[in-house]
C-alpha cells in the first residue's frame, strides 16, 4: 500500500469515526461542523475533475455552487408556501425532497457548465480564469436583484427537505448522507483519473499538441470534464444549502470560488483526497483561530503562502511523496 | 506512378510580406522515405503546420489517400491516417512509457468517452501500445515516468506513438535533433525498416541521415522548393549545392 493510499485511508477513517464520538459524547455542534467540512470537501472535489486533472483553473465554481442552492432553495420555497413554480404550459410544484431535488441541481448545474464552458474553454490561462470569473459575478447580481426569490435577502428554508427512510432533522443522518456523497464521487473521480477519458484529459492539460496529433480533440475532453465537475459542486450546493436551511446571492461570491481552489492546492492538487484534506483542514481552522481571533485568516493566508512555498503537492504531496503514476 | 499517399499542391503561406511557403508541390509515395531539406528559416516547420492542419494555407491542397483534407483540423487528419512526431518531444512527462503509447492506442481507437474501466486494462489498447514500444526498443521502460528517459528515449518514443496509430502516412519533424552519433544510427535504422507499414515525409537536418534513409529529396529554400531527386541528383545539383550543402559537400 502507497503512503498516499495510507493517508486516504486515515482521513476516510476520521470522517467516520470524529462524527461517532461527536454523537457518543453528544457534541452535536462537531457533527455540523464536519457536515459543513464534508459538503465543501465535495464541491472541492468537484472542482477538483477540472482543475486537478484537466488544469482548468475555474474561478467561477461557485456559479455551480449557487445554482445547486438555488435549485433547493426555490423548490422548497413553494413546497413550503404552498405555491406552484410555473402554472403554464405544465404545472410544475415545489418540493421537499433531496433526491428530486439534488436531480435538479445535478441537471442544472451540468447544464450551466456545459453552456459556459462552450465559451470559456476557446480560451486558457489568465484569459480562463478571468471569463470564468465574469460568469460568477454575473449569477452573483443576477441573484441579488431577484426580487421574487428574497433578492440580497435571499431565502430561509423553516424545516430541512427529506430523504425516504431517514430523519434528516437528526445531524448525525444528515451527515452519513452527505458523507456517502463524497465518498461516491470520490469513487467516481478515483476510476475517472484511471479510465481512458482520464489518460487523454490529464494528457490534455499536459500537451495538447500530442493529444491533437492522435486523433482526439481536448477541447471536448475539456468540456466534458468541466461539466461533470460543474454537475458535482451544484450537487454540493444544494446540500450545502439544506445544511443552511439557508440560500443568498453569497453562495455565487468570487471569495466561494476561491476557497474552492485553495482547498484543492493545500490538500495536494490532482491528489483524490487533495480537497477533503484541504476542506477539513480550512473549516478546522475556520472554528479554532476564529475563536482566537477575528483576523483568523491572515493566520490561514501565511499557511497557505507557506504550504505554497515549500510544500510541493500540498499536505498529501508533503505526506506521501510525489504522486505515483497509476498502474 | 502510383497514386501519391500525401501530396501537397501549390501550397502557398505568408505572413505579412513573408512568403513562408510558395507553391510547393511535394508527394510522398507508398513505401518511400521523401526526405525534406533547407536551410535554417527556409519555410520547413510551416509547411509541416499546414500538412498536418495546425496551420491554414492561403492557397493549394494537402491530399491524403486522394482525398483533400486542407480544411480538416489536426484531430481528424490524424484519424484520417496521418501520424506525426514533433522536432521538440511532446510526451506527458509525468505519465509513463506505457501510458504515452496507450495515448496513442486510444486516438487510433476513437472511443475516449470511457469513464469507469481502467485504460491499462483495456486489452486491445494495450497490446497495440505495447507492440510499438517493442518496436522502438523501448519495452523494458514501460513503467518508467516519461521525465525520466533520456533524450534519445524520448525521440524513441516519439515514434512509438506515431506507430499506435497504425498511419497511412508519417511526418517526421527533424527525428534526429539532438541525437548523438550512436542515437542517430539507431533511429535511422528503426526508420528504414518503417518505410514498408507506410511512407515517411522526413524533415530532418542530419544529412548523414538524409542520404543513409532517403528514397527521393525535396530542397526548400526560401519557401520554394528549388530541387528535388533522388540522393545522388540532389548532391550533383548546383544550385542546391550553392544554396545550401555548400561546396564541400
Amino acid at each position: 500500500m502507497s503512503r498516499e493510499t495510507l493517508v486516504n485511508l486515515t482521513m476516510l477513517a476520521g470522517l467516520v469515526l470524529v462524527p461517532l464520538w461527536a454523537l457518543w459524547a453528544d457534541e452535536p455542534f462537531t457533527i455540523t461542523l464536519a457536515t459543513r467540512a464534508v459538503i465543501l470537501a465535495l464541491a472541492a472535489a468537484g472542482l477538483n475533475i477540472a482543475l486537478g486533472i484537466g488544469g482548468l483553473v475555474s474561478l467561477g465554481h461557485a456559479v455551480f455552487f449557487g445554482i445547486g442552492g438555488y435549485a433547493m432553495g426555490v423548490l422548497a420555497y413553494h413546497a413550503q408556501t404552498y405555491t406552484p413554480l410555473m402554472e403554464a404550459p405544465v404545472l410544475i410544484e415545489g418540493t421537499k425532497s433531496m433526491p428530486v431535488i439534488w436531480l435538479v441541481a445535478l441537471v442544472a448545474s451540468a447544464l450551466a457548465a456545459f453552456v459556459i464552458g462552450l465559451l470559456s474553454l476557446r480560451t486558457s490561462g489568465v484569459y480562463f480564469i478571468m471569463i470564468t470569473l465574469a460568469f460568477g459575478q454575473m449569477l452573483f447580481f443576477f441573484t441579488i436583484s431577484w426580487a421574487r426569490y428574497g433578492g440580497e435577502d435571499g431565502i430561509s428554508i423553516y424545516l430541512r427537505n427529506g430523504f425516504p427512510g431517514l430523519n434528516t432533522l437528526v445531524p448525525i443522518q444528515f451527515y452519513a448522507l452527505c458523507l456517502t456523497l463524497l465518498v461516491l464521487t470520490l469513487a467516481l473521480t478515483a476510476a475517472l483519473m484511471r479510465s481512458p477519458f482520464g489518460l487523454a484529459l490529464n494528457a490534455a492539460r499536459q500537451v495538447p499538441e500530442r493529444v491533437r496529433a492522435v486523433g482526439l480533440d481536448p477541447f471536448r475532453l475539456r468540456l466534458a470534464a468541466f461539466t461533470l465537475s460543474g454537475a458535482i459542486t451544484g450537487l454540493a450546493g444544494a446540500l450545502f444549502a439544506d445544511l443552511n436551511r439557508f440560500v443568498s446571492p453569497s453562495m455565487f461570491s468570487w471569495q466561494l470560488s476561491g476557497e474552492f481552489i485553495v482547498f484543492i492546492i493545500i490538500g495536494g492538487t490532482a491528489r483524490l483526497f487533495g480537497p477533503v484534506v484541504g476542506a477539513v483542514l480550512f473549516v478546522a481552522l475556520e472554528h479554532w483561530l476564529g475563536g482566537i481571533s477575528a483576523y483568523w485568516h491572515i493566520w490561514f493566508g501565511l499557511l497557505l503562502l507557506g504550504i505554497v512555498l515549500f510544500g510541493k503537492g500540498g499536505v498529501i504531496g508533503m505526506i506521501a511523496g510525489r504522486a505515483r503514476t497509476h498502474d | 506512378m502510383t497514386e501519391p499517399v500525401l501530396e501537397t499542391r501549390g501550397l502557398s503561406k505568408a505572413f505579412g510580406a513573408l512568403k513562408a511557403t510558395e507553391d510547393v508541390s511535394v508527394a510522398l509515395h507508398p513505401g518511400e522515405i521523401h526526405a525534406i531539406i533547407g536551410p535554417n528559416g527556409a519555410g520547413k516547420s510551416t509547411l509541416i503546420a499546414q500538412i498536418c492542419g495546425a496551420l491554414v494555407p492561403d492557397a493549394g491542397q494537402v491530399r491524403l489517400m486522394g482525398r483533400d483534407v486542407t480544411r480538416l483540423p489536426v484531430p481528424a487528419r490524424a484519424r484520417a491516417g496521418l501520424a506525426r512526431t514533433f522536432q521538440i518531444s511532446q510526451l506527458a512527462m509525468e505519465d509513463t512509457v506505457l501510458q504515452n503509447a496507450l495515448l496513442g492506442a486510444l486516438g487510433a481507437s476513437g472511443r475516449p468517452w470511457r469513464f469507469l474501466r481502467p485504460a491499462l486494462g483495456d486489452q486491445s489498447l494495450r497490446e497495440r501500445a505495447e507492440a510499438a514500444l517493442e518496436r522502438v526498443g523501448l519495452a523494458a521502460q514501460a513503467a518508467t515516468r516519461t521525465a525520466e528517459l533520456s533524450h534519445g528515449q524520448r525521440r524513441q518514443l516519439e515514434v512509438a506513438v506515431a506507430l499506435t496509430l497504425a498511419p497511412r502516412a508519417f511526418v517526421m519533424d527533424e527525428p534526429m535533433a539532438g541525437l548523438g552519433a550512436e542515437g542517430s544510427a539507431r533511429l535511422t535504422r528503426l526508420l528504414d525498416g518503417l518505410r514498408a507499414e507506410a511512407p515517411i515525409l522526413l524533415v530532418e537536418h542530419d544529412m548523414d541521415a538524409v542520404f543513409a534513409l532517403a528514397d527521393r529529396v525535396s530542397v526548400l529554400v526560401y519557401g520554394r522548393v528549388i530541387a528535388s531527386g533522388s540522393v545522388d541528383e540532389i548532391r550533383r545539383d548546383p544550385a542546391v549545392r550553392e544554396a545550401y550543402l555548400g561546396d564541400s559537400a
